[in-house]
């Protein structure tokens, strides 16, 4: 028997009772639209912490000083560790090493900046002329400091956009005067905003000046606790770490069987292991709605079910007119599959809807996902299947006789 | 006991005059020692004692019998609903005793029309779907379908109403719409058990006016399960069970004619069209 006459059949039981079908479809409806919402939340999240690392420059490479992960052991303070890393390492690298680009260091420190009787707590990083190169940064107004500023530890200052609007409210502070730690230091530029980061805090909250300045009339220091490199190209990244390494180990005389005192980690592998957090995120939230994906299913097989004992009579009429079980079996798992199946498609219209309406009422980033989508349609129709085969065969294994005299 | 009675009838009902089975008609059903037993727990329960019948193209008869009789076995198993225990079934030339239950579905769908007590209709579908449904199972095309969907409501009086569902038609239509389902595969017999148990004495001579009809006019085989004595006068042979045997087999000489009975009848206003 042609199998389009009894997917018209099942269809137009379905049509006779569209409440029914309505309520039945509801689950999966719910399940679906969960799931692609959820994972679009995911999805989203991840293309945005992805977004941010990438416009960090994938082939940024971070030179710390001292070991990494061993245990708390050498990383304690005023331990050795720490001071492992030098300008000359950097200048060095900058020198030597034809796959590298543009180096910085970078020395941290929070400083209480003053501009008349308004103050600011905030960071003050010490980096070279290359900073905004290796980090994406760039000038709103006024300009960057130079090599010239490096070299003479010039007391200038380029600040982010957070510190510019609390210090200068309503003014241009470039060629203006901040204090920091009672020397006149003079702005030289404004950066752009950059705004939060993925975890939320402001990178805008920031201020920078000539390393060299830094070290010698803020801190007092030598210290480099970190440095960034930028290789020429991302092709060229993970060249240059392994160069990068090489020339640290010389440079601090390491026997072959002694470990790294310095660290070199490359940007891919940070977005990696960001990506792996998000990822584990995305198939959290998409198996929770999973679950509700499940529960529709066994709220076809229940309705299903319900329903054969409901239609007993009328698979009594089918059979005694001549309808082989085995039409009635497909009957009623067609059924099944048409409601996961529809249900189904309005889950993804409505998922798609949240996935879009999300970003508007809560701010958070979504991304559809194709793979949700195609996975969502896949497994309803396995909802269905696999849910209504059983009431299915409970049907096609009816009696006729007793069928017809159900009542 | 199993004598056939096919009698000619036209010196009868000179005014009869379309069809009448000849003593040499085809046989539809013939049964041979039919045996069935129903096993319930530890009971053996002798529903049928050997059953012999020959039903031939063109009769009407009127099966008739007590309630543990063994009248709805037979009809389940000349309905090849159900199976014989022993014995042989020959509908239209094959042996159908031994089918599977695909096969049987089969030969229901082509071979035999049912009309049952309470219409068996399928709810919140038109007339004209519920007729299609038959012709859906033995895989014809659309326009086949309405077509002869059409014609069979036409045949039992339901021109207009193909679109009406079961439950805007009165019991007598519903009927008719069962009738013209049974119709439209053009089966070998009709199996009409109990049609008009459910109907008002009036609508039951109605729906035995479409029978005598279908039978003299299209020679359409036909078998009637019925409690009531007066109803089996409108057959031309009437087959009494009691305990699982036939105790009488008679023929009618003169059945009763429900179209002269329905003229005869105060006219009354049409009750069933303004719904």
């Amino acid at each position: 028997m042609n199998p389009l006459i009894i997917v018209r059949i099942a269809i137009r039981a379905l049509v006779r009772n569209k409440m029914r079908a309505a309520l039945t479809m509801l689950g999966i409806i719910i399940g679906v639209a969960s799931v692609i919402a959820m994972v679009s939340i995911g999805q989203g999240a991840q293309a945005s912490v992805q977004a941010q690392i990438e416009s960090m420059g994938t082939n940024l490479l971070f030179v710390r000083a001292g070991a990494q992960n061993l245990g708390g052991v050498r990383s304690g303070t005023g331990d050795t560790g720490t001071n492992t890393l030098t300008i000359e390492d950097l200048e060095a690298i900058r020198r030597e090493i034809p796959s590298v680009a543009m180096v910085t260091p970078s020395i941290n420190t929070r400083s209480q900046l003053v501009v008349g009787n308004l103050n600011w707590n905030g960071s003050l990083q010490g980096v070279s002329e290359e900073f905004p190169g290796i980090r994406k940064w760039s000038i709103q107004s006024g300009e960057f400091f130079t090599a010239a500023d490096v070299r003479i530890a010039a007391r200038v200052i380029v600040l982010g956009a957070t510190i510019a609007e609390n210090l200068f409210p309503g003014t241009d502070p470039v060629g203006q005067t901040v204090r920091v730690q009672n020397l006149p230091f003079r702005v030289s530029g404004v950066l752009a905003g950059k705004g939060e980061d993925p975890q939320g805090r402001d990178q805008d909250d920031i201020a920078f000046a000539p390393y060299t300045t830094v070290q010698k009339k803020v801190l007092g220091s030598t210290r480099v606790q970190i440095g960034f490199v930028s290789a020429i190209s991302p092709a060229a990244t993970y060249t240059a770490q392994a160069q990068v390494t090489e020339l640290l180990r010389q440079r601090h005389q390491l026997g072959p069987n002694e470990p790294n005192d310095f660290t070199v980690r490359n940007m891919t592998d940070i977005a990696e292991a960001a990506n792996e957090t998000n990822s584990i995120m995305t198939l959290l939230l998409g198996s929770i709605a999973g679950v509700s994906l499940l529960v529709g299913g066994i709220g076809i097989m229940n309705i299903m079910l319900v329903s054969v004992t409901e239609r007993t009579r009328e698979i009594g009429i089918r059979m005694a007119i001549g309808a082989r079980s085995s039409a009635v079996k497909t009957q009623f798992l067609i059924e099944s599959i048409v409601l996961s199946l529809t249900g189904g498609f309005i889950g993804i219209m409505l998922g798609i809807v949240a996935s879009l309406l999300i970003p508007m009422m809560l701010g958070w980033p979504t991304l559809v996902s194709t793979a949700a989508i195609i996975g969502s349609v896949i497994f309803s129709a396995a909802v269905g299947i696999f849910f209504g085969y059983y009431p299915a065969q409970k049907a096609a294994s009816l009696d006729p006789i007793d069928a017809l005299r159900y009542e | 006991m199993s004598a056939t009675l096919t009698v000619d009838q036209q010196e009868l009902h000179p005014n009869m005059p379309v069809f009448v089975p000849q003593r040499e008609a085809r046989p539809v059903i013939e049964l041979d020692h039919i045996h069935k037993v129903y096993t319930m727990g530890d009971v053996e329960v002798h529903a049928l004692r050997g059953i012999s019948l020959t039903i031939r193209e063109g009769e009407f008869i009127a099966i008739m019998g007590a309630s543990g009789s063994g009248k709805s076995t037979m009809m389940n198993i000349v309905g090849c609903l159900d199976r014989p225990t022993r014995g042989t079934y020959i509908l239209d030339g094959d042996n159908v005793s031994e089918l599977s239950k695909d096969a049987r579905a089969d030969i229901r769908c082509q071979k035999i029309g049912f009309v049952f007590q309470g219409f068996n209709l399928l709810s919140r579908t038109s007339a004209l779907e519920n007729v299609e449904l038959p012709m859906l199972y033995a895989g014809l095309d659309t326009a086949e379908r309405h077509r002869r969907a059409g014609e069979a409501l036409a045949s039992v009086g339901l021109e207009g109403r193909e679109d009406s569902h079961p439950n805007q038609l009165s019991g007598g239509q519903q009927q008719r719409v069962a009738i013209a389902r049974s119709l439209v595969n053009d089966p070998a017999l009709i199996l009409a058990d109990e049609p008009t148990g459910n109907l008002d004495s009036r609508t039951a001579i109605e729906v035995m006016e479409i029978f005598q009809r279908l039978n003299r006019e299209r020679g359409i085989t036909l078998i009637l399960v019925t409690h009531e004595p007066d109803i089996a006068q409108y057959a031309k042979r009437v087959v009494i069970f009691k305990d699982g045997k036939i105790k009488k087999d008679y023929a009618i000489d003169d059945p009763r004619d429900a179209a002269e009975e329905l003229r005869l009848l105060p006219p009354v206003e049409e009750e069933d069209d303004d719904d």
